[in-house]
């Protein structure tokens, strides 16, 4: 296909489209008698409802069933998959490993960007120190994990380390590393170090936005008062900002959950990096276990739930009160 | 992008880009302080220096990268634009995947923004039965990782569309993942519209289809551009829908998927690696960039997918 008969399936595309849904809104609008209310809205709504049904629900239940077969799929086999996966000791790593990536990175993102949203605060330059630490939020996983794939990268001591961190250990005495071969679960917090570079700009935007709109009589009440610094912080910025933090930790918390493209990128999952995201795609796309891979994605859904749910709880007591 | 779900921020928030003086503030201290200043800089510069590492490379020669950190660049300035030549019309040329990228992104972004405002405009000014529940329904699938769609979702496209290795795969996958989030945000901005504006064109005649395309869009389109670059900023950095639906057709597939396999298979290749990767970055840097204010309002308002 060349680059124009790609464009024309492109605009053919979004002119289809156009057509067709402008046409099911026209014919919609000339219904005219009682009835007429009713079909406009379902000419409205269930374009997108099909979309949702055929696209998003029918999948998912086949997944759901599909997680209780075996790996080809030809007979029934329970909860043999899960059980697998709770049990096996390469799935019991992977689901390690998920583990840590929801702990730290939704904490260590959080953390680094309260810390940056209060240090700029009103500081001269702020919008630009925002935009540096926001920047990677607009770089894919792919290409973030190939940014510190460069930094780690390894040359064996001796050699002309071309990796900062190498050249750092290099020159402060140590021996270069391989880090994704250091003992597992030890790796792994090099990969995690990706994504709270990624979603640190997010946590810093929405805290620092929170900040901002704690009133300034609160503020100037507790200064009053004596408070300044680390107890102003802890005694009014914190609590007033609680709603916006955890918003931040369970939004990060369930991105982390899916994280894939950068395990992949970096180290394919091999050494005792793999996660249950990762895992789903070997299992249901390399090995062309369904089973398995149907039950690691049913996996990461259930255990979206609870975050979603905490976050929900957390956010009505705050309107509540 | 981000991979995530969506969000709900019900404290008052506002725009951080968007600053106003205000009486008091919290940290106006903060920076006085040499240990805050410097707290600060050590984590932009940790933020920044990884990036500028690999884009310093981008621009070394293929040997001078092999034997030298990037920060000799600075005692030996030797530029060069090969690695550039060498991916956009080289024999490893990123040219087409980048086309490709473009031309699954464009449909990906204007799709689902035509197909959830109407559906938001029903949920937010329409009366009819059931309409509650279903808006609740749509809203609740946020939460579904679209990993547990993508195995029934490929197998529809093979063997019954017969669509799999196309475009059309992608664009359809990236409009449906994108609807829950998509429906709920501009419901969100529709329904502020003050209702006198929409009993005033009723009155003028004007029927559903005139309101929402005559009166309502031309006032959410900070939403609609808010939401635009989260799915365009989405779809273009996605490697998980592409990996799947077309991640076997070259000529399909976008330069993530392209970067992705490049470093697995040429992990050391740096000179194809840095460029490559900035190549693939070029493009939301620039959006991201020129319309940053309209990304943090959305992300505000609630939005952030995966």
């Amino acid at each position: 296909m060349s680059t124009g008969a790609k464009f024309g399936q492109m605009f053919v595309a979004i002119g289809l489209f156009t057509l067709v849904f402008g046409s099911i809104l026209l014919l919609a609008s000339r219904a005219k008698d009682r009835a007429a209310e009713r079909i406009q809205a379902g000419a409205f709504v269930l374009p997108a409802l099909l979309f949702l049904a055929v696209g998003l629900i029918y999948p998912a239940i086949l997944t759901v069933y599909e997680s209780f077969r075996s790996a080809d799929s030809s007979s029934f086999v329970g909860i043999d998959n899960y059980l697998t996966i709770l049990t096996q000791p390469d799935l019991q790593v992977v689901l390690r490993n998920t583990v840590i990536w929801m702990v730290l990175v939704p904490l260590a993102a959080t953390a680094i960007g309260l810390l940056y949203a209060v240090l700029v605060d009103r500081a001269r330059g702020e919008a630009f120190a925002k935009s540096l630490i926001f920047l990677p939020m607009a770089i894919s996983f792919v290409g973030a994990s190939i940014i510190w794939k460069f930094v780690y990268e390894y040359k064996p001591t001796g050699f002309a380390q071309i990796g900062l961190l190498n050249e750092i250990l290099v020159t402060l005495g140590f021996d270069a590393q391989n880090f994704f071969l250091l003992p597992s679960p030890w790796n792994t917090l090099f990969l995690v170090v990706v994504m709270v570079w990624i979603q640190a700009g997010f946590a810093m935007t929405i805290l620092s936005a929170a900040i901002k709109a704690i009133p300034s009589d609160i503020i100037e009440a507790a200064r009053l008062d004596g408070a300044t610094g680390v107890k102003m912080f802890r005694r009014i910025t914190l609590p007033s900002i609680r709603p916006a933090v955890i918003v931040v930790l369970t939004t990060i918390g369930i991105g982390t959950l899916k994280v894939f493209d950068i395990v992949r990128t970096m180290t394919g999952g091999q050494f005792e990096t793999s996660v249950v995201a990762n895992e789903f795609y070997n299992q249901s796309f390399i090995y062309n276990n369904t089973g398995l891979g149907a039950a690691l994605a049913v996996l990461l859904f259930i255990l979206v739930i609870p975050v979603v749910a905490y976050n929900v709880r957390q956010l009505r007591k705050a309107d509540a009160r | 992008m981000t991979a995530t779900a969506p969000i709900l921020i019900e404290t008052p928030i506002r725009d951080p880009l968007n600053r106003r003086p205000r009486a008091a503030s919290l940290a106006k201290t903060s920076l006085t302080s040499p240990w805050a200043s410097l707290a600060a800089l050590v984590i932009a510069t940790l933020w920044t220096l990884p990036t500028l590492g690999l884009l310093i490379t981008s621009f070394r020669p293929q040997l001078a990268i092999q034997r030298s950190g990037w920060w000799n660049v600075f005692n030996d300035p030797d530029l060069t634009l090969d690695n550039y030549r060498e991916i956009l019309g080289g024999d490893s040329s990123l040219a087409e995947y980048f086309v490709n990228s473009v031309v699954i992104t464009i449909p990906s972004v204007v799709l689902p923004i035509l197909l959830a405002s109407i559906a938001a405009y029903a949920f937010a000014w329409m009366k009819f039965r059931g309409r509650d529940t279903l808006f609740v329904a749509v809203f609740t699938l946020q939460i579904v990782p679209l990993q547990v769609a993508l195995i029934p979702l490929l197998k529809l496209y093979v063997n019954q569309l017969h669509l799999s290795g196309t475009y059309w795969s992608v664009w359809l996958s990236h409009t449906i993942f994108a609807l829950p989030l998509a429906i709920f945000l501009l419901h969100n901005f529709m329904k502020q519209i003050p209702i006198e504006l929409i009993d005033a064109a009723r009155v003028d005649g004007a029927g559903h289809v005139r309101i929402l395309f005559k009166v309502l869009l031309p006032l959410i389109t900070p939403a609609l551009a808010a939401f635009g670059i989260f799915q365009f900023l989405w779809v273009w950095n996605d490697l998980l829908v592409s990996l799947t639906f077309v991640g076997g057709t070259p000529e399909v597939a976008p330069l993530t998927v392209r970067v992705a396999e490049l470093a697995g298979s040429r992990g050391s290749a740096w000179y194809l690696l840095s460029a490559g990767a900035f190549l693939s970055m070029v493009v939301p840097l620039i959006v991201f960039l020129a319309l940053q204010r309209y990304f943090v309002r959305g992300l505000l308002a609630g939005g952030l997918k995966g």
